[in-house]
């Protein structure tokens, strides 16, 4: 079930402080590093580039206007599939 | 023979259901279209006046997108999860269901037809 619209989109608060604070210049521009996959990107992420968790090591997102309102797990895969046997 | 959006209905067939072999539009959109022009259900497609046809038309170009243009809206949609790179778009990309279904078994639909891949031959027992 979607979430409800009243509650707004869920982004973690500390993850927010720092967006915020790159936005407002009160912070140097740079990679964000971030295991909080579960918040959602909102337009104020745009142009950030974030290092999103995948569980093993940080993937480097680059975030557009065409991803807002996905969360940043989805661009962090989990899991790393190579296919199924192929020689010895 | 009634012609609307490019696709020929059935003429002796009730408008309510004529309607839907448009793509994109529905039992219920179908009845809301003819609701909207004044129209029975029941009237066969072969029926209709000119000006039924008319309010018919206008209706589905005004308020409906259907065949062509929705076909590409969707493809438009999927081709965006792919270049965004999330995970619905590499699924879309690897022809994997979307929703986070098994894939172990079934997912045929997805999938297609089984390729059978040659097992790895079982050591004889001695």
């Amino acid at each position: 079930m979607a979430r409800s619209i009243k509650k707004g989109p869920y982004v973690d608060a500390n993850l927010m402080d720092k967006v915020t604070a790159i936005a407002e210049g009160k912070a140097k521009k740079g990679v964000v590093k971030t295991w909080s996959r579960r918040s959602t990107i909102t337009p104020e992420f745009v142009g950030q580039t974030f290092a999103v968790h995948n569980g093993n090591k940080f993937i480097p997102v680059y975030v557009t206007e065409y991803m807002v309102g996905h969360k940043l797990g989805e661009f962090a895969p989990t899991r790393n599939f190579k296919g199924h046997g192929g020689g010895k | 023979m009634a012609r609307i959006a490019g696709i020929d209905l059935p003429k002796n067939k009730r408008g309510e259901i004529a309607l839907t072999y448009i793509y994109g539009i529905g039992r219920s959109t179908a009845q809301r279209i003819l609701s909207e022009g004044g129209i029975n259900w029941d009237k066969k497609a072969g029926e209709w006046n000119d000006d039924e046809l008319a309010a018919i038309r206008n209706f589905i170009n005004s308020e409906i997108k259907v065949e062509g243009a929705l076909r590409s809206e969707t493809q438009m949609n999927i081709k965006r999860l792919m270049d965004v790179a999330c995970y619905r778009g590499l699924r879309h990309r690897k022809g994997l269901p979307l929703r986070g279904q098994r894939t172990r078994t079934n997912s045929r639909t997805r999938k297609g037809k089984r390729k059978t891949v040659a097992g790895k031959k079982k050591a004889t027992k001695k």
